[in-house]
């Protein structure tokens, strides 16, 4: 089948802003939109820029606005999609050239809220116990693979960019409900700020977003929540 | 000029890299991690299934039981020491990452969940064991996320999108690393004592794979260019569930909770194939049987694939224990895995083989085993060999694990007891050279259509089954492949982000490791483990039980031999 693609472009060396290209490839239908692209970069314009690696949707190399919405361009299949398909780069990121955007702050955001197991007791022989009741209470979260989608999907981000953004929650609230956890409070603490978990306006674009299907909306209220009892 | 010291450069961020350093840090050795990728997009996410360990949490199990195991499906060309220690170090190891915070699935009394998994069994193959370790069917995504969550804590230096290019040598010591900023489009240079290769595998070689477009082999390219041979380059698995056409990986797991493979009459054709373990069978055998079968009108609709049938399991089952699984069929296919049965074909997966190392991951440059001083592999990119010509299910996990922290803990120690070897005056010239050439020609040859062709080739002539006419063919046309690739240009000239100069150069990589491949395929005329010669149809331990040693100089391979390590398993005839 032909697929036509509107591919949004900017090359630092050349362009002051950034301006569309029209394509049009040959895809089979099971072909993934990264497959369309792909195409592109290979037989009509090898300059065309963009991340990838696993093509299946666990690595979140190529997180990107596809007619509008953010998704993985490895995620869904160019029939289920309206032509032209519009391809532009996440929002709210600095762009280094066509599709490839700066990641380095929302590295710096993970980070921040120390996304690491603490627990200095000492370690048994074997393993610690955790009841399944106990590691299903933060499952949903362990499943984030750092794509960005959500934040760049964040109208709160958008406006502040300080804002530490949904991605950071999930990562915190991994940690903040697993029992063998112990920096429940220092964790907390980097949160509870006006740039921390209180930015949040509930709008849902973060959970309509997430390609693994984490409820970060929720993930997120949790969080506000156990900040709103440890208050109390 | 460039340049960074280090007393340790980890070249590699999956599990083996990010083990190692994690291990250096705790040392307090001085360490960067070199990532062509963020780390957290390495492949080791990509594994699903679980970790092989003799934890003994469902049923009665040994280390001793896992390592009969791994040397039968290795049909006996995995060194039996290092498998030994392979399969004692897992259990230790998978204790310490849940103590790392792993959030490994639980038994209902809390402990580390295990299921089953091919050619895992008790007590020498009596029946299939509960042995592989898991979380969900995103085992790989946990330990990758975890290991970097302890390397961020531990404050090791990761330069991110930074891809090796050159190994730097002196005097036969290896001093440190050549590596382009692919944001910024210059040479760095890496000053060390120790460099530890962790950089996976080379699956891309092939048209049909699971691997992710990144893995091109770059390290074992780099490693043959500067004169170290790869070992056994002609074992090469084949993961019998890939998605149709897509090469997607569809976990063994699947299988290990109760999926089964149908042919085109529904028939459990396992059943004829392994009548003990049946679908449970090791990879290189279902591989071969779904060929097989294809061959014999089989197929579905006499087509080139089988099916894969989980509605058996339920609904349950599958959201519970195969949630990634369920999704894939969903998204890719369109299809319900509770409901529909799964088209699946055999998809390149797994390299046995790479740069030959031992049990301290010490590179060994010859077939006496001769350490390459200040050099290091682990993971998929080196060859200890604990795989020999097969790998079983969970394996590869075990072996980054296990040798990625061992490749740490070695290197710290070496890094203690040597200075650093001056560089050489100009390290950066050969990569100039090559950079410089694929930017010059503005006309000619296309990465992309090369590729294509060889991956083609390859799949068709180097594949599941192989001949020697057939790999005499692939031989020519992989040559000619690389004449043409002399001749190619970039259509990119820019400095930042140039992923045009990238493709070029991983492909420069697919091509020296795809003629080593078949060069050494082409010699081994027998067939053992995932080599399988229609020409030589049985093993012939009398000539061939060696692993081989590729190089290559002026373009040309050469092949060497060295002895397989035999401690307490004499090679038998291998039945399921």
């Amino acid at each position: 089948m032909k697929v036509e693609l509107r591919i949004q472009r900017f090359n630092p060396e050349k362009d002051s802003k950034p301006h569309f290209e029209n394509y049009a490839v040959e895809c089979e239908p099971t072909d993934r939109v990264l497959d369309a692209i792909l195409q592109v970069k290979g037989v009509l314009d090898g300059s065309l820029t963009l991340r990838k690696s696993c093509a299946h949707g666990i690595c979140g190399s190529d997180g990107m606005q596809i007619n509008g919405r953010n998704m993985l361009a490895c995620k869904v299949l160019v029939k289920n999609l309206k032509q032209p398909i519009v391809i532009e780069p996440l929002k709210g990121f600095k762009i280094v050239k066509d599709l490839v955007v700066d990641m380095k702050s929302f590295f710096e955001k993970y980070r921040s809220v120390q996304p690491y197991l603490q627990n200095e007791d000492p370690v048994p022989e074997k393993e610690r116990l955790q009841s399944p009741a106990e590691r299903e209470r933060f499952d949903d979260t362990t499943k984030c693979i750092l794509c960005a989608c959500c934040t760049t999907a964040c109208p709160s981000f958008w406006s502040d960019p300080n804002y530490v953004g949904p991605a950071a929650i999930v990562q915190a609230h991994r940690f903040l409900f697993d029992s063998r956890d112990k920096a429940k409070e220092e964790r907390l603490n980097v949160l509870d700020s006006r740039e921390g978990v209180w930015r949040c306006r509930t709008i849902f674009n973060c959970s309509d977003a997430c390609p693994r299907e984490i409820d970060v909306t929720r993930a997120i209220s949790e969080v506000k929540r156990n900040l709103l009892f440890k208050k109390l | 000029m460039n340049v960074h010291s280090f007393d340790a450069i980890v070249v590699g961020g999956g599990g083996a890299g990010l083990y190692a350093a994690l291990a250096l840090s705790q040392g307090k050795v001085s360490t960067a991690v070199l990532s062509k990728l963020y780390p957290t997009r390495s492949h080791t996410g990509a594994a699903q299934g679980g970790i092989g360990a003799a934890l003994a949490n469902r049923e009665e199990d040994h280390p001793e039981w896992h390592m009969f195991d791994t040397v039968k499906g290795s049909d006996y060309l995995a060194d039996q020491d290092a498998v030994q220690i392979l399969c004692e170090e897992a259990v230790t190891t998978v204790y310490e990452l849940e103590h790392l915070g792993l959030p490994f699935n639980r038994t209902p009394d809390g402990k580390i969940d295990q299921r089953r998994f091919g050619g895992h069994t008790k007590d020498h193959g009596k029946s299939p064991v509960q042995r592989a370790c898991f979380a969900a069917d995103r085992t790989g995504h946990m330990i990758l996320q975890t290991l970097y969550q302890q390397c961020i804590k531990n404050e090791v230096t990761f330069f991110d999108e930074f891809h090796a290019v050159d190994l730097i040598m002196k005097d036969g010591v290896c001093c440190g690393v050549v590596a382009y900023s692919i944001e910024k489009g210059d040479l760095h240079v890496f000053h060390t004592k120790a460099v530890l290769f962790a950089t996976g595998g080379s699956g891309r070689m092939f048209k049909i794979t699971s691997n992710a477009h990144a893995l091109t082999g770059d390290g074992m390219a780099i490693a043959l260019r500067n004169g170290v041979p790869l070992e056994d380059m002609e074992f090469f698995q084949f993961h019998p569930t890939g998605i149709y056409k897509m090469g997607i990986l569809l976990t063994e797991a699947c299988r290990g909770e109760g999926g089964i493979l149908r042919n085109r009459k529904g028939e459990r054709f396992m059943e004829r194939y392994a009548p003990t373990i049946k679908d449970l069978a090791p990879r290189d055998i279902v591989s071969r049987c779904i060929y097989l079968e294809v061959r014999d009108g089989n197929g579905i609709d006499g087509k080139d694939y089988v099916h894969l049938d989980l509605t058996i399991l339920g609904k349950e089952v599958i959201k519970k224990k195969l949630p990634d699984i369920d999704d894939f069929v969903r998204t890719y296919m369109g299809l319900d895995p509770s409901r529909d049965l799964v088209p699946i074909q055999p998809t390149a997966h797994y390299a046995m083989g790479g740069i030959p190392a031992n049990v301290r991951s010490e590179v060994v440059k010859d077939e006496k085993n001769t350490v390459l001083k200040g050099f290091y592999a682990a993971g998929e990119c080196a060859c200890v060999s604990v795989h020999g010509a097969n790998r079983l299910g969970t394996n590869s996990l075990v072996d980054i694990l296990v040798f990625g922290r061992r490749a740490g803990l070695s290197m710290a120690d070496y890094c203690k007891g040597s200075d650093y070897t001056p560089l050489p005056s100009d390290p950066l010239g050969p990569t100039q050279e090559t950079i410089a050439r694929l930017r010059s020609q503005n006309s000619g040859e296309r990465t992309a259509a090369l590729r294509d062709q060889l991956q083609s080739v390859m799949m068709d002539k180097c594949g599941v089954f192989r001949t020697e006419s057939g790999l005499q063919e692939a031989r020519s046309e992989v040559l000619k492949l690389k004449d043409r690739y002399s001749r190619l240009a970039i259509s990119d000239k820019s400095q930042v982000f140039n992923s045009d100069l990238l493709d070029a150069m991983e492909l420069g990589n697919l091509m020296d490791l795809s003629l080593v491949t078949v060069e050494a395929a082409l010699a081994r005329q027998e067939s053992r483990g995932a080599h399988y010669r229609e020409d030589y149809p049985k093993r012939n331990d009398a000539q061939w039980l060696k692993h081989s040693l590729a190089s290559m100089s002026h373009g040309a391979v050469r092949l060497n031999y060295k002895n397989v390590v035999i401690t307490q398993f004499q090679p038998q005839e291998r039945k399921y």
